[in-house]
Parts: C-alpha cells; sequence; structure tokens
C-alpha cells in the first residue's frame, strides 16, 4: 500500500480543467431555464381540467423520475439520430437534461401551485383581475417564492448530473477528466481536482441563486425570512 | 450488428437487472448503516462531530455521483489493491446515499416535537435511552416516506455504475447494443425495466406520505 499523488503533472492541464468548468456551466444554465419553463407549463397542464393534457402531463412526468438520466440522455441521443437529426452532442445534452429536470421541476411546482390558498385566487376573481393577471400575480408568483429553496436546489443538483453527458462526449467537466487521465495515468489526482472543482461550482451556483433571492423577492428581503 | 433481438438477449438483460437490485440494496444496507451514524453525529453534542459530518455531507452532496465512482475505483487501486468493480460501485454508493440518507434522516429526528425530547430528559433517561425509546421509534415513522422515496434515487443511480465496468443493468443493455446496434430498441427496454422497477415503488413512497399527512390531520385539526 503506497500512495503517491502527483498533482502538477495534472494541473498543468488548467485550461482544460477551465474550458470543461464552463461548459457544464453553460450546460446547467441553458438546462435550468429551459426546464424550468417546460416543468411550469407541465405543471400549468397536470392542473387543467382537460383531462387528455393533464394525463400527459402526468405520463411525461412519471416517466422521467422514474428512469435514470443515463438511460433517457442515450434515448434522445440515439432517438434523434435514428430519426436522422444530427445535432451536436451539446445540443443532444441540454436536451434531455432538460427533459429530465423538466419533470423534477413539475413536481416541484405542483406542490408550489396547491399551497396557494383558494381563497386567495377567489378574491383575485371578485377584484375582476383577468384570467391572465390571475395566473401570474396570484397563482405563479407566489407559488415560485414559496418553493425557490427547492427548485434551486434541483437546479445544483441538475449541474452536478450533467456530468452523465459525458458519456454521448458532451466536452463538459467530466469529459475533460476522463480524457486527461487517459492521457496522464494520474487518474485519482485527476478526479480529486475534479471533485473540487464540482464542489466549488455548486458553492457558486448556491450563492448565485441566494443572491437571485434577494433581488427577485424583496418582500422576502424586507421581512428577513430566510429564503 | 448481426442477428435479432432473441431470447439469450433477453436473460442476459434480466441478469444484469438482477445485479441492479442486489447493488441497490447493497448501496441501502451499506448507505443506511453509514447514513445513520452521519444523522446521530450531526446531531451530536460535539461541535467538532457535528462540524466533520457536516463537511462530509456537504462535500458528497456538491459532487457528481460519477466523480465518486471514478474516484472510488481509481482511489482503491492508487493505494494498491486490487479492484473489482462490485467493490468499487459498492463503496462508492455507500459513500454518497450515506450523505443524503444522513441528512434526510437527520431532518426525522429533529423533526420529532420538542416537548418529547423534554419529556425523556424530565424523565431522567440517558441520552442513550431518550434515543432509543423515545426519539428514534418516532423518527423512523417520520423516515419511512422519504427513504422509500430515496430507494427510487438508489436504483436509478445504480445505473452509472455502468461507467466503470459493472455488468448491471444498464451496462448489460450497452454489451446486447454493442452485438445488435439496435439502440433506440434496447434503451427503450431498459428504460421500461427501470420504470418497472421503480414506479412501484414511488407509488408506496405516495400512499406512505398521504397516510401519514392523514394520521397528522386527526392529531392536530388544521
Amino acid at each position: 500500500m503506497s500512495l503517491q499523488l502527483d498533482f502538477p503533472a495534472v494541473l498543468e492541464r488548467w485550461p482544460s480543467f477551465l474550458a470543461g468548468a464552463v461548459l457544464t456551466l453553460e450546460l446547467a444554465f441553458f438546462a435550468t431555464v429551459l426546464g424550468a419553463l417546460l416543468g411550469t407549463l407541465a405543471a400549468v397542464g397536470r392542473g387543467t381540467h382537460n383531462s387528455l393534457i393533464a394525463g400527459a402531463c402526468k405520463v411525461y412526468v412519471e416517466t422521467i423520475r422514474n428512469t435514470p438520466l443515463l438511460v433517457q440522455i442515450f434515448l434522445v441521443y440515439f432517438g434523434l439520430a435514428s430519426l436522422g437529426l444530427k445535432y451536436s452532442a451539446f445540443t443532444v445534452a441540454v436536451a434531455a437534461l432538460t427533459i429530465n429536470v423538466g419533470a423534477y421541476t413539475a413536481e416541484i411546482m405542483r406542490a408550489g401551485f396547491e399551497a396557494i390558498p383558494r381563497g386567495q385566487i377567489e378574491a383575485a376573481e371578485g377584484l375582476a383581475l383577468s384570467r391572465f393577471q390571475i395566473y401570474w400575480h396570484i397563482i405563479l408568483l407566489p407559488a415560485v417564492e414559496k418553493v425557490y429553496p427547492a427548485l434551486t436546489s434541483q437546479f445544483v443538483l441538475l449541474m452536478l448530473a450533467s456530468s452523465v453527458c459525458s458519456q454521448i462526449s458532451a466536452e463538459e467537466l467530466t469529459a475533460v477528466a476522463n480524457y486527461i487521465q487517459s492521457d496522464t495515468y494520474r487518474a485519482f489526482e485527476t478526479y480529486i481536482i475534479v471533485a473540487v472543482l464540482y464542489v466549488i461550482l455548486s458553492l457558486v451556483m448556491r450563492a448565485g441563486f441566494w443572491g437571485l433571492g434577494l433581488l427577485l423577492f424583496p418582500r422576502r428581503r424586507r421581512l428577513g425570512t430566510p429564503l | 450488428m448481426g442477428g435479432h433481438l432473441n431470447i439469450n438477449h433477453l436473460m442476459f438483460l434480466g441478469q444484469g437487472a438482477l445485479w441492479t437490485i442486489g447493488l441497490s440494496l447493497i448501496a441501502l444496507i451499506g448507505g443506511g448503516i453509514v447514513g445513520f451514524v452521519i444523522a446521530l453525529a450531526r446531531i451530536s453534542p460535539l461541535k467538532s462531530v457535528r462540524l466533520a459530518s457536516a463537511i462530509y455531507v456537504q462535500l458528497i452532496q456538491g459532487t457528481p455521483l460519477l466523480v465518486i465512482l471514478f474516484l472510488g475505483y481509481f482511489g482503491i487501486a492508487a493505494i494498491g489493491l486490487k479492484v473489482s468493480p462490485l467493490v468499487a460501485a459498492g463503496a462508492s454508493l455507500t459513500l454518497y446515499v450515506a450523505a443524503y440518507l444522513g441528512e434526510i434522516w437527520r431532518g426525522c429526528i429533529q423533526s420529532v416535537p420538542k416537548p418529547q425530547w423534554e419529556a425523556a430528559e424530565g424523565l431522567a433517561l440517558s441520552r442513550t435511552q431518550r434515543m432509543v425509546k423515545v426519539i428514534l421509534p418516532q423518527a423512523i415513522r417520520i423516515a419511512t416516506p422519504p427513504t422509500v422515496g430515496f430507494m427510487v434515487q438508489i436504483i436509478k443511480n445504480t445505473s452509472l455504475a455502468s461507467v466503470v465496468g459493472f455488468v448491471e443493468l444498464m451496462r448489460s443493455g450497452q454489451i446486447v447494443n454493442n452485438s445488435l446496434f439496435e439502440p433506440f430498441a434496447i434503451y427503450a427496454i431498459i428504460a421500461v425495466t427501470y420504470f418497472a422497477m421503480c414506479y412501484p415503488l414511488s407509488l408506496f413512497s405516495q400512499r406512505l406520505e398521504r397516510r401519514m399527512g392523514r394520521g397528522r390531520s386527526n392529531l392536530a385539526p388544521a
């Protein structure tokens, strides 16, 4: 048992690590924005009276939540290919991550919608607000405010899960690590560095979401309620 | 690139599915034991123990499982031991599951109502007695639905063990695909198999949650 670590040999590849980390953040950013939209739509869809739409949204959410991301990524990757559509690994990765996080977002948003007291919607109707106004001001924004902490941890988990995209050769952080370790034969050191980078990325994301929360929800900032 | 999906392929996939269940159980039991220790350490009266366990949880929860698997696989090799994919995957998943279950269970232990802790103290129970006889029996009830829910995550996450060469369901699908090259059909079968394993657990977890909710609303009508 002799453990010899040689970090400098791996650390001199820092530009590649940096590029990988940037791509990981890009993946996370696009999937978060698109996934939030998709998830909100699915949550709204599940609440409609149209049983066809509600059923379709339920099938989508349950299917995604009960299968591994790795399988979903391969299905999207090979599914698009078998339809004759050719996209870059990055595009496929964003698509798969969006579909994945959309389902989780939908569940969180549904919980937020259900937490809106019925009386508030009735009051808004009594004040003659339009349907759109009710949806935006009375349901959506307060619901987001309620579930904001759950949403943000889901998005941090998404950033970590984007590591799986290395399996379809999207050049994000884990793929960079796989390449560097096969080049330097310094696997343990490489993955230690990458693990540290992921911890830093997740702390940065948490801090970013905390700041964004302060900006988005001034009411909470004034009340001093922690997000 | 030859032949069609036949019974032998399906048998092979079935074997992979059994290994997925096996690896999930290893991760659940190993992670459960370590996670229980983590949960207790997180509420320890000693500040250093609390801090150390909090750092452990933060580090694991800030690292993707894929990287933890690689660390386990190459780390065991780096200290000069022979690695089998089963050991590497089992150890990595144990560490990973422990961090999450530890946090879930800490929350459950702490959500046992405060008067219960005070009453136990008032009855002059020792710290161990209070935990074993008063707090844990109630915490287990609270912890059941989220733990069953997390088992779904464990099953799904074992699919990542394929990257270190452990032949579970995902890896056996990749192997079958290498000989048949019908990726879409094979991964669809894999997806359906995972769904068949996970969905009953999801439903069970939801049902437990609803039952708990009923019990609680009976106690304290809102």
